[in-house]
């Protein structure tokens, strides 16, 4: 008789036999990536008779070399599947019944035809996922757009949505700018309002290489977090106040004359207002402010100095602010500053959160952009139209007719204007009719591979889900959004497949593009997501336009068909070298790549760096090598150099804004150039070098618009950027702050410094919805809410945590939602390690969980992981889920408590300092 | 003849548990029974270390000393297995290991104990390699197989190393050269005396 290990097993609905087999049936091997963070871990499944038996470590893979943390060592466990939805299923009279699919498309699509015709398109919203693929992200972007509305969204939002556009204007692009591998030859790693050893484990096989190298680890967080464990300088900051901790490190650096001065003069403008902000920020008042004292501003500054080159690391604990979009400038402003821009070693290594949220971010599955980062102008529909080869006016004619904003002075229609952010959504729903820029509100919300505990304001949150017309949920999982609302009926759940049972590519942190095998047919009833969009766009009458030049077998549209279609019109930034054949191409030769470089060593490619990282210029046929240091200016374009973007003119206020005495090696232009047009290359005498095809192609067009990849080809022919080469900018005049500057949060404790440094003023329209600022600052619920509260993530867990909450090999790490709170606070109200506490919010928010007590927050602060969901205020929900999908653990959603807040720019939400009471419960 | 050996490093462990996972997802280890556990110390505090412990195969290993039925054996590469047909579940193997490695099934009535259930080195038991029989009771024997136990495979930092003792300690030592500092092979003194 076995007792162990598998007497306690139940067989799973999914495969007939868990175990490894060694006697029959062959074993396939399968190359696939984790799922569950933007490192982009290789992964090799063991396939017999079809079912996922073993996982093997993918020794070639570059980036992770066969390591995986928690979550990618269990990523089997997604061939069992025992929690998954296992149909499509709806909810009546409070009962969850199964129907098919074809029911569901029907109910679904009749009843959205039916809100389109009375409230229009932009009552039904598309939250879309950072967990598609590249393909399914464009795809679905395009849907949204044939649907009519820029209702549509993804976690880039509410992860890095602040960075994305901090940085993209900031130098032009809004992206890692070096690799985690490249970390190997950081003298200097200095992460701030991060925890890779928990979010992004195997990152710290590259930054402890690098440390072991005799690089120094500076951490700077309101937590002494296991990253903070292995740092050799940790400093403990009050949370929202990086603006000020940043600029009294660069205050010592401009008292001693640290800053790089060649570098700032040929690269970066306006560096003199910065120091006329960063004069302001003495090591008393950032002492004051921040709480730091100036011997650890004065040491993390001097460490920055004395090891070059140094990389910045950052996550949510600097993107999820009110001022987000202004502490991710001031951190490119600290690399401008040092000249640790363009090296190796150096550069702002922004850790994406979820495996694909790059991707997703890149195919605009966003409300303020089409794909390619080209915006939602008329040029930028017209060029998509070109590249879909579908008439521009059909689409516009998709849209609502009327309009609601003003551009200019004129009216403007709802397809050029930005659409309402998922961190609002809820806004959307609850907000009156008057006030949303839009005709109607909100009636019908597509939940589609998002958890809705991973947003803020649960009580509203609830009251949303309650009061639309039609709640839809596409996920492998039910998710919290399947319990947390009290509707009895109109809900539907449709199973979506992971991505471990189709194929297609990723785009992981660092713009590698890495390609997936698909490890397993789907699992039960479900579909990969590519085919329900699919069958939605039939059910709508323009499946034909979606895929009019991609194969479609069987409901299926062929994905290489789809990376083809991207490859031809995502030319702003750099995917169109990275055809299919070129990406599986890598995936054979894995082994062939340097470990630190990422270059291929001989073998078939040869040159390439692993993943293609973009921006991969022009077409395949130019063999790109893709781009994995951005401005880096040693090496020519062709090899993957390239100079600052010149994105935002070349001249303001009689100052250029051109690169002065700095080029890519090779260039023939000695100096800074605008980017690239047809006009451009008339000048410069280069026209002739185009074939007549591409002139005819390229007449009239620029680097971004021109399909043929002529003008890219030529400009990189003659070692130029195709997007010009310019400064970097240290001040973004179009933005609410121009110079980075401090406020404090919203619901902040420190009464004191609100005058000084208040927020912003409450706005009438800011992604079709009012948004607040000072009129909740105003008040003042320190009194009554005495802590700060501050979230973050768990190594076992992602997101929302319903698939790893589901993995009993995960789950059974981590059983209990709680609270850090430090032993004085605890002592002061009474609480005990490991005994149940209430945690109220000021704005009627309060949840159940266990108290942690440890010194690992200080005193006045407290910090809950964001992963748990399942309970809703003190109640367990477990009966509420259809029948066997509850997840293993649930617990708490501290989104519940969490409170108002949104970036400026982005409308990102603020989940990283906000105000609390802890009681016993 | 290798002398296979696991060794922690505690500079480069951050608890991320890999090892765990990785064992469960290897032998389908059931809920409740950890073969291997990351242990941390000073946590949340400047000092925070975390190292990753299961059996660690000792020589002269107390588990099999205080053994009343005489289930333990050492294999030639020293890997410490026990047979579970002989095993009686007495427990007391728990108490003589330094390292708190046997595990025990907690199903049954009155708290009987089941069958000991420890880290094989991915090693299997005394059945035939890779027989169902082995696979059934101990989980897969990857050495049999040519591989290393996965734990230390898959772990995220190459903190946990496992193998041949004189590859894993050049391997250790070429690291500490690097890095300078103090060597730190914990547990070593206690379970490789000579």
């Amino acid at each position: 008789m076995s007792l162990l290990p598998t007497a306690m097993i139940n067989k799973a609905d999914a495969a007939q036999r868990r175990q490894h087999s060694y006697d029959e049936g062959e074993i396939t091997k399968k190359r696939s990536v984790c799922t569950h963070c933007s490192v982009g871990c290789g992964v090799v499944a063991e396939v017999q008779n079809g079912v996922w038996i073993g996982q093997e470590p993918s020794f070639d893979h570059p980036f992770n070399l066969g390591s995986h943390c928690a979550k990618g060592a269990s990523v089997r466990e997604h061939g069992h599947g025992d929690k998954r939805l296992k149909y499509p299923m709806k909810k009546v009279a409070g009962e969850w019944q199964r129907i098919s699919w074809d029911q569901a498309i029907d109910e679904i699509g009749d009843q959205m035809l039916a809100i389109r015709e009375s409230a229009g398109p932009d009552s039904v919203y598309w939250l879309g996922s950072a967990k598609f693929n590249n393909e399914q992200a464009y795809l679905f972007r395009k849907f949204a757009a044939f649907w009519g509305s820029n209702n549509v969204d993804h976690q880039a939002r509410i992860c890095h949505s602040t960075t994305v556009a901090g940085v993209a204007n900031t130098w032009g692009f809004g992206a890692m700018t070096n690799s985690y591998n490249d970390i190997h030859n950081s003298k200097c790693i200095f992460i701030i309002g991060a925890n890779p050893a928990e979010a992004h484990p195997v990152s710290l096989q590259h930054i402890l290489r690098g440390k072991e190298r005799g690089g120094k680890v500076i951490v700077v967080d309101p937590r002494f977090s296991r990253t903070a464990a292995h740092a050799d300088h940790y400093i403990r900051i009050r949370p929202g106040a990086d603006i000020p901790f940043v600029w009294g490190m660069i205050w010592h650096m401009f008292q001693n004359g640290w800053e790089d001065e060649q570098f700032i003069n040929q690269r970066v403008y306006g560096m003199d207002e910065i120091r006329a902000e960063v004069a302001k920020w003495t090591p008393d008042e950032v002492e004051r402010v921040t709480g730091v004292k100036e011997a650890d501003v004065f040491q993390a500054a001097k460490t920055m100095y004395e090891h070059k080159p140094g990389t910045v690391v950052w996550c949510m604990g600097i993107t999820q602010h009110t001022v987000g979009n202004s502490n991710t400038r001031a951190l490119c402003i600290l690399q401008l500053v040092l000249g640790n821009m363009g090296v190796s070693g150096g550069g702002t290594n922004i850790f994406r959160g979820h495996d694909n949220v790059q991707g997703a971010t890149d195919f605009g599955v966003t409300s303020n952009s089409l794909p390619g980062y080209y915006g939602l102008s008329q040029d930028a529909w017209e060029h998509w139209a070109r590249v879909w080869d579908v008439d521009y006016n059909w689409i516009a004619s998709q849209f609502d007719q009327a309009s609601y904003e003003e551009l200019n002075g004129s009216p403007v229609s709802p397809m050029f204007t930005n659409g309402i952010t998922v961190s609002r959504w809820i806004d959307g729903v609850l907000e009156d009719p008057e006030n949303i820029t839009q005709k109607d509100i909100l009636r019908a919300m597509v939940l589609w591979g998002h958890a809705p505990n991973s947003q803020t304001r649960g009580p509203e949150m609830k009251a949303a889900m309650e009061k639309l017309d039609l709640l839809v949920i596409v996920d492998p999982f039910p998710t919290v959004s399947a319990v947390m609302n009290d509707r009895q009926d109109n809900v539907y759940l449709l199973p979506a497949a992971t991505q471990f049972e189709t194929y297609g590519s990723l785009t992981s942190s660092n713009r590698s593009v890495q390609w997936r095998e698909q490890i397993m047919a789907p699992l039960f009833e479900s579909l990969p997501d590519h085919n329900i969009i699919y069958r939605f766009a039939e059910k709508f009458g323009f499946a034909d336009q979606l895929c009019k030049h991609i194969a479609v077998n069987d409901g299926e549209p062929l994905i290489e068909d789809i990376t083809r279609e991207y490859n031809r019109g995502m030319w702003a930034c750099g995917y169109t070298g990275q055809t299919p054949e070129r990406l599986k191409l890598q995936l054979a030769n894995l082994h062939t790549f340097n470990k630190t470089t990422l270059k291929a060593e001989g073998g078939p490619c040869d040159g390439e760096f692993y993943g293609l990282p973009w921006p991969c210029w022009g077409t395949a046929e130019m063999k790109h090598p893709g781009t994995h240091i951005l401005y880096d200016t040693s090496i020519p374009v062709a090899e993957g150099g390239s100079p600052f973007r010149a994105r935002f003119g070349v001249e303001r206020e009689g100052q250029n804004l051109l690169a002065e005495g700095s080029w890519t090696a090779g260039s023939e232009i000695e100096d800074g150039y605008p980017e690239f047009t047809s006009d451009m290359l008339k000048e410069l005498g280069w026209w002739n070098d185009l074939t007549a095809e591409e002139k005819a192609e390229a007449e009239g067009k620029n680097w971004k618009t021109d399909l043929s990849g002529g003008i890219q080809r030529v400009a990189i022919k003659h070692g130029c950027a195709p997007y010009g080469n310019a400064k970097a900018r240290a001040i973004v005049w179009q933005f609410p702050d121009p110079v980075p500057i401090h406020r404090e949060p919203l619901y902040t404790p420190r009464r004191d410094l609100v005058a000084e440094y208040p927020t912003y003023e409450d706005r009438r329209n800011f992604y079709r919805l009012p948004t607040r600022y000072g009129s909740i600052q105003a008040q003042d619920f320190s009194q009554e809410f005495p802590l700060i509260m501050t979230s973050g993530r768990l190594v076992e867990y992602e997101g929302g945590g319903e698939e790893t909450r589901s993995n009993p090999w995960l789950a059974e790490l981590q059983q209990d939602m709680f609270i850090e709170i430090n032993p004085a606070d605890a002592n002061n109200a009474g609480i005990r390690d490991g005994r149940q506490v209430w945690v109220e919010g000021p704005e009627g928010g309060a949840v159940k969980v266990m108290a942690m007590v440890t010194p690992r927050v200080e005193r006045g602060v407290v910090f809950m992981p964001f992963h748990f969901g399942g309970h809703y205020q003190g109640e367990d929900l477990k009966d509420k889920y259809p029948e066997g999908t509850a997840p293993y653990v649930r617990g708490e959603s501290c989104n519940v408590v969490f409170t108002y807040g949104y970036d400026s720019v982005t409308a990102m939400q603020e989940t990283k300092v906000s105000l609390c009471r802890v009681r016993p419960a | 003849m290798a002398r296979m050996k696991f060794l922690c490093d505690a500079e480069r462990c951050i608890e991320c548990n890999a090892c765990v996972t990785a064992c469960k997802n290897e032998h389908e280890v059931p809920w409740g029974i950890n073969r291997r556990r990351v242990v941390t110390i000073d946590d949340g505090i400047p000092g925070e270390k975390s190292i990753s412990v299961a059996c660690m195969h000792c020589t002269d290993a107390p588990c099999q000393a205080v053994c009343p039925v005489d289930c333990f054996y050492t294999t030639d590469d020293g890997v410490v297995l026990h047979d579970k047909d002989i095993c009686i579940g007495c427990g007391y193997c728990f108490y003589a290991c330094p390292f708190g490695a046997p595990q025990y099934p907690q199903e049954g009535a009155f708290g009987a104990r089941g069958k000991m259930d420890k880290c094989t080195f991915c090693a299997g038991g005394p059945e035939p390699d890779n027989s169902q029989a082995e696979l059934d009771k101990y989980g897969r024997n990857r050495l049999a197989e040519g591989k290393l136990p996965l734990c230390a495979e898959m772990c995220s930092t190459k903190a946990l190393l496992a193998g041949d003792g004189d590859i894993v300690a050049d391997l250790f030592r070429s690291r500490v050269v690097r890095r300078g500092g103090r060597p730190d092979t914990w547990g070593w003194n206690t379970a490789y005396k000579d």
